[in-house]
C-alpha cells in the first residue's frame, strides 16, 4: 500500500481507459502520455493494462507502506526517495516507510509513478481511470491510501535504465493527419495551418487544450458527431481546442484536424504557454 | 424520407473510420446506422473496439492503426450490402416521469413570456411527444433525442449556469434533453425526473441505448419526492413497452 502525504495539483489514477463503452457517453480517459506510462510498465515487466499513477505539475509526496519495486517515467518533478534523487524510466527497489517526493519542474508536464503489480484501486466500467460520476474519486487526496499489487520478487525485470529521446518532450512539430471536415477549410485558412505557430492558453486539462490563436472562420457547427482524443475543434470564435483522454464522445465544432498518437504523448507534456507547430502528413 | 445514397467513408485519424450518412436528423438514418452497427458487430468484432453513433455517422474505433485503408473500406461496403432483414436489436419505449412544477421549471416563465404559449401548453406539447433516443454523448448517459415540437425551440441561454441540477429536463434549440449528473450547462431548464440516467452501480449504466423511444410523462411535486425515495431504494423500474417495427 502506498499512502498519499501530499497529493500535488493533479494526481490521478490511470491506465489505457474504458474503450467500449462510447454508446453510453462515456469518455475513453487513460494515462495522457500513453508513451511513458507504458514505457513504466514494461520496466517493472507489468501487465500492459496496470494502473499507474499520473502526477501533473508535481508537489506531492507518497508513503511506502511495505516494501516493493516502483519505476518514474515521464516529465521530470526532481523525483527523490528520502530525500535522495533517483533516476527516471529505471526499477527502483523501496523500503517500507521510505518518501518518495516530487518537486520542481525541470521538464515535460506529467509524470507516471508505476508500482510492481500495479495499483488496484476499484475498476468500473473495465478500468480503474479516475473521471468524474465514473470513479468515486477524480483526484488523489492526502491521507488516501491506495492498494498495490504483491511485491514479488524482482529479477522477472531487468535492471537497465531507458533514455527517452528529448523530442519527445522539446519537439514542437505536432504531427496529424486531416481531420474530417479539413477540406472545408478554405485555401488561406489551410495556409494558417501549415505556417503558424500555436500557443497553449492556461485553459487546458486532461480535458483538453485551448489555444490562443484566433483564426478567421466561418465555417458552420457541424451536426453533433464523434470527436477522438487528438481531434482539433475549431470553434465558432476562431479559436482551436486539442481534446485529450477525457474528452467527450461526440462533438458540434468543426473536426480539422487529428493528431498522431506520438503527437497526443508529446502534447500530454506541454504546458501553458507552449509554443508548437501542426505538421500535416498526407 | 427515401435514402437514395450509400453512406460515405473518411479515413479519422491513424485508427477510426468515419462512415456519413445525408446531413440531417432523421429516423431512417438512425435505423440504417443501427442496422450497419448491429452487421459489423456480427462480422468483424474483433479489431473494432468501438463504435460512436452520432446524427447522421457512424465512427469505428479500431483496436490497432489501420494498415490498408481502401481494403477495409471495402470490407465495409460488402457488409453494407448483406441483406440485414435478420438482426435487429429489440427497441423499447421508456416512460420517463417529469416533474414540471416551477420549483424545477425555472425558466417556464421566461419561455412562457418568449413564446406565443402558456406555461400549461409547454408542459402539455413536451409530454405530449415519443421522442427517439439518437445517441448518447456530451456527457455519460446524455441522450440526444429528436423529435422536439417546433414551438418548443427555444435558444440555449446567453450564459450557460454554472450548475444544472442532476435530472434537470431542459431544451437546447431544437433539442430537449435530461442532465444525467450535476453541470454546467446553458439549457431551458423545465421539469427534473426523478430517476438516474447514469449510475455505475447498475448493470446497464445507463437503461436507453439507440434507437430506443422516450416519453416523459407529467407527475406532482408529492409524486416526484415519493418516486425519488423508490429510486433511492432501489425499488422502483421504469415503465416500458417492447417496440415493433
Amino acid at each position: 500500500m502506498i499512502k498519499v502525504l501530499k497529493a500535488g495539483f493533479y494526481s490521478s489514477v490511470q491506465d489505457k481507459g474504458r474503450v467500449g463503452f462510447a454508446a453510453i457517453g462515456v469518455p475513453v480517459s487513460g494515462a495522457m502520455d500513453a508513451y511513458s506510462s507504458d514505457l513504466a510498465n514494461r520496466i517493472l515487466n507489468n501487465l500492459e493494462t496496470d494502473a499507474v499513477l499520473e502526477i501533473a505539475f508535481g508537489f506531492c509526496a507518497f508513503e511506502f507502506l511495505s516494501e516493493t519495486t516502483i519505476c518514474i517515467s515521464g516529465g521530470s518533478f526532481s523525483p527523490k526517495i528520502n530525500g535522495v534523487p533517483v533516476a527516471l524510466q529505471t526499477r527502483i527497489h523501496v523500503c517500507k516507510n521510505e518518501v518518495l517526493t516530487f518537486g520542481h519542474n525541470v521538464f515535460g508536464a506529467r509524470c507516471y509513478l508505476a508500482v510492481k503489480n500495479g495499483f488496484l484501486t476499484t475498476p468500473i466500467l473495465k478500468s480503474r481511470s479516475f473521471f468524474q460520476n465514473i470513479t468515486q474519486q477524480t483526484l488523489l487526496c492526502k491521507g488516501d491510501v491506495l492498494p498495490v499489487g504483491t511485491f514479488t520478487n524482482n529479477t522477472d525485470s531487468s535492471n537497465t535504465s531507458v533514455k527517452v529521446v528529448k523530442e519527445h518532450y522539446e519537439s514542437q512539430r505536432i504531427a496529424c493527419s486531416k481531420g474530417p471536415e479539413f477540406d472545408a477549410l478554405s485555401a488561406s485558412q489551410k495556409e494558417v495551418f501549415a505556417k503558424q505557430f500555436f500557443t497553449i492558453s492556461n485553459d487546458n486539462s486532461r480535458m483538453g487544450y485551448r489555444l490562443n490563436e484566433v483564426i478567421e472562420n466561418a465555417l458552420p457547427s457541424i451536426l453533433t458527431s464523434a470527436v477522438l482524443p487528438g481531434t482539433v475543434q475549431l470553434t465558432p470564435s476562431g479559436k482551436l481546442i486539442v481534446l485529450m483522454r477525457d474528452c467527450q464522445v461526440t462533438g458540434g465544432y468543426p473536426r480539422v484536424l487529428q493528431l498522431t498518437n506520438t503527437a497526443i504523448n508529446q502534447l500530454a507534456q506541454k504546458k501553458t504557454n507552449d509554443t508548437f507547430q501542426f505538421v500535416l502528413k498526407e | 424520407m427515401q435514402l437514395n445514397k450509400f453512406p460515405s467513408y473518411k479515413p479519422y485519424g491513424e485508427q477510426a473510420i468515419l462512415i456519413e450518412w445525408q446531413q440531417c436528423i432523421d429516423d431512417q438514418i438512425l435505423e440504417d446506422m443501427l442496422r450497419f452497427k448491429e452487421r459489423i458487430q456480427k462480422e468483424s468484432t474483433q479489431f473494432i473496439v468501438d463504435f460512436i453513433v452520432g446524427y447522421h455517422s457512424l465512427t469505428l474505433q479500431y483496436k490497432e492503426p489501420i494498415l490498408n485503408y481502401k481494403e477495409e473500406v471495402e470490407i465495409l461496403q460488402s457488409i453494407y450490402k448483406k441483406d440485414f432483414t435478420a438482426i435487429q436489436n429489440p427497441r423499447f419505449l421508456w416512460e420517463v416521469p417529469v416533474c414540471y412544477d416551477l420549483q424545477f421549471g425555472i425558466d417556464l416563465e421566461e419561455m412562457a413570456q418568449k413564446s406565443k404559449l402558456s406555461i400549461d401548453e409547454i408542459k402539455i406539447r413536451h409530454s405530449a411527444k415519443i421522442y427517439t433516443v439518437f445517441f448518447i454523448g456530451f456527457l455519460p448517459g446524455f441522450l440526444y433525442l429528436g423529435g422536439l415540437d417546433s414551438d418548443l425551440y427555444f435558444d440555449r441561454k446567453p450564459t450557460p449556469r454554472l450548475k444544472v441540477p442532476k435530472g434537470a429536463v431542459a431544451i437546447g434549440g431544437k433539442q430537449t434533453g435530461v442532465y444525467p449528473c450535476a453541470s454546467p450547462g446553458g439549457w431551458n431548464l423545465l421539469g427534473k425526473t426523478p430517476i438516474h440516467f447514469f449510475d455505475v452501480t447498475q448493470q446497464q449504466p445507463c437503461f436507453a441505448t439507440a434507437g430506443d423511444q422516450i416519453k416523459f410523462i407529467p407527475i406532482s411535486l408529492d409524486e416526484f419526492y415519493q418516486l425519488e425515495k423508490e429510486v433511492a431504494e432501489n425499488k422502483y423500474s421504469i415503465p416500458k413497452t417492447l417496440v415493433h417495427d
